[in-house]
């Protein structure tokens, strides 16, 4: 997640001091994880040096933190390339996993147990998400049912695995 | 254990020469959601059936409140099943000819309970269920996740003891899928039911308390009971 990019999304809609900035961006996004006040701070520092923000104005009060900021052209020229920018499709656990799996086949080990140990884990953490999903509002429902999918794909793999547990450990030991 | 509602124990089954249980196992207590969960051709769908008293198995006890299942005459099979047990499944339970509010009220009308009182009660049950502006309509008439609500409302009408669901969301979309269980889980919940939630789809298992994995025929149980 591009905290600078999500920043500049927020300038688009009017200059905004950093306070004001860290609560709408927690409002909307910080569901999980609330932003810092030194990341915003930090953030808007590189912004500005890259000459995606400029300052517009001081509000009564003084101090950095009243500093407004707005976008310039060459920020909502790169908010709209990272918007219209697929996100690189990531590979989760299964590496991890697989050297369990194999390592667990090697030495005559249970796999079976290992895949089941990691899939109470991952269904204890999906009812987890689907209680949060209940009793949140609709943001918190799009963010959990993006993780769900994550780990339902996840558990998918992990029953199909067990299901070729048998020619793994085959090849295994050939 | 305690306060086992139904069990299951050492349940063996065998269709001609392929065995579907081979020793299968579980326990379903009181107000408890267990997701029942395993490949195609595991025996899920054949363990629930055997719970709920629809297959004999060759071997092994089902034991509902402390009753075992195979002791009872088919007759009182068939009451339980009508009383204190509900169902809802993938597909075809409806009846096309019955307006939906008769479907509801069907398991009150076969129970002996009067129409009018059978379908004023399934209008109460459609309401909890948001199917109620749909009452007339018939099972056609409207889509699958309307439907499926439909089977649920019918299948907690008796306020049975017990919900055997297989697959229950199979044919819906996620959004549909989503409001049935949410809608299932929260009035089995209200009323004290348990579920017994056939499902190979990890996302419908995760209203679940817990679950049991069937591979082979075997019961694995790879959550302990809290």
């Amino acid at each position: 997640m591009s905290i600078g990019h999500a920043l500049l999304g927020l300038l688009e809609t009017g200059p905004r001091h950093g306070y004001d900035l860290k609560r709408v961006y927690d409002e909307h996004f910080g569901h999980d994880r609330p932003l810092a006040y030194g990341q915003v701070y930090s953030t808007l520092s590189r912004l500005l040096r890259n000459g995606l923000v400029e300052e517009s104005g001081v509000e009564p009060g003084g101090g950095p933190e009243r500093k407004r900021y707005a976008i310039t052209d060459a920020g909502v020229t790169d908010v709209t390339e990272w918007l219209v920018t697929p996100e690189s499709p990531q590979i989760y656990l299964q590496s991890a996993l697989y050297t369990k799996v194999v390592l667990a086949l090697m030495s005559g080990r249970s796999a079976e147990d290992v895949l089941d140990a990691q899939r109470v884990a991952h269904l204890k953490a999906m009812r987890e998400l689907t209680a949060r999903k209940r009793d949140g509002d609709l943001a918190d429902q799009l963010i959990c049912d993006h993780a769900l999918f994550h780990l339902e794909a996840d558990l998918r793999w992990l029953e199909l695995t067990t299901a070729r547990l048998s020619d793994l450990g085959k090849q295994v030991a050939s | 254990m305690t306060d086992v509602l139904l069990s299951g124990t050492d349940l063996r089954k065998s269709f001609g020469a392929t065995p579907a249980l081979d020793g299968a196992s579980m326990t379903v207590r009181r107000g408890e959601i267990v997701a029942v969960m395993g490949p195609s051709g595991s025996g899920k769908s054949t363990l629930l059936h055997c719970l709920a008293g629809i297959v004999a198995p060759e071997s092994g006890a089902v034991v509902f409140q402390g009753r075992e299942l195979s002791a009872m005459s088919d007759r009182e099979r068939s009451a339980l099943r009508r009383g204190e047990f509900g169902f809802v499944f993938q597909f075809g339970q409806l009846v096309p000819e019955l307006s939906l509010v008769e479907n509801v009220a069907l398991p009150l009308r076969l129970s002996g309970v009067r129409r009018k009182t059978a379908e004023s009660t399934a209008r109460e049950w459609m309401g909890r269920l948001e199917v109620d502006g749909i009452a007339d309509k018939r099972p056609g008439e409207v889509s699958g996740g309307q439907g499926q609500r439909v089977a649920v409302a019918r299948a907690l009408v008796t306020g049975p003891k017990v919900i055997f669901a297989d697959e229950p969301t199979g044919a819906l979309d996620s959004l549909n899928g989503e409001q049935v269980m949410r809608l299932l889980v929260s009035t089995a919940k209200e009323t004290g039911a348990s579920i017994v939630l056939v499902t190979h789809e990890p996302r419908v298992a995760a209203y679940s308390d817990r679950e049991v994995v069937v591979r082979d025929g075997k019961t694995r149980q790879v959550e302990l009971v809290p």
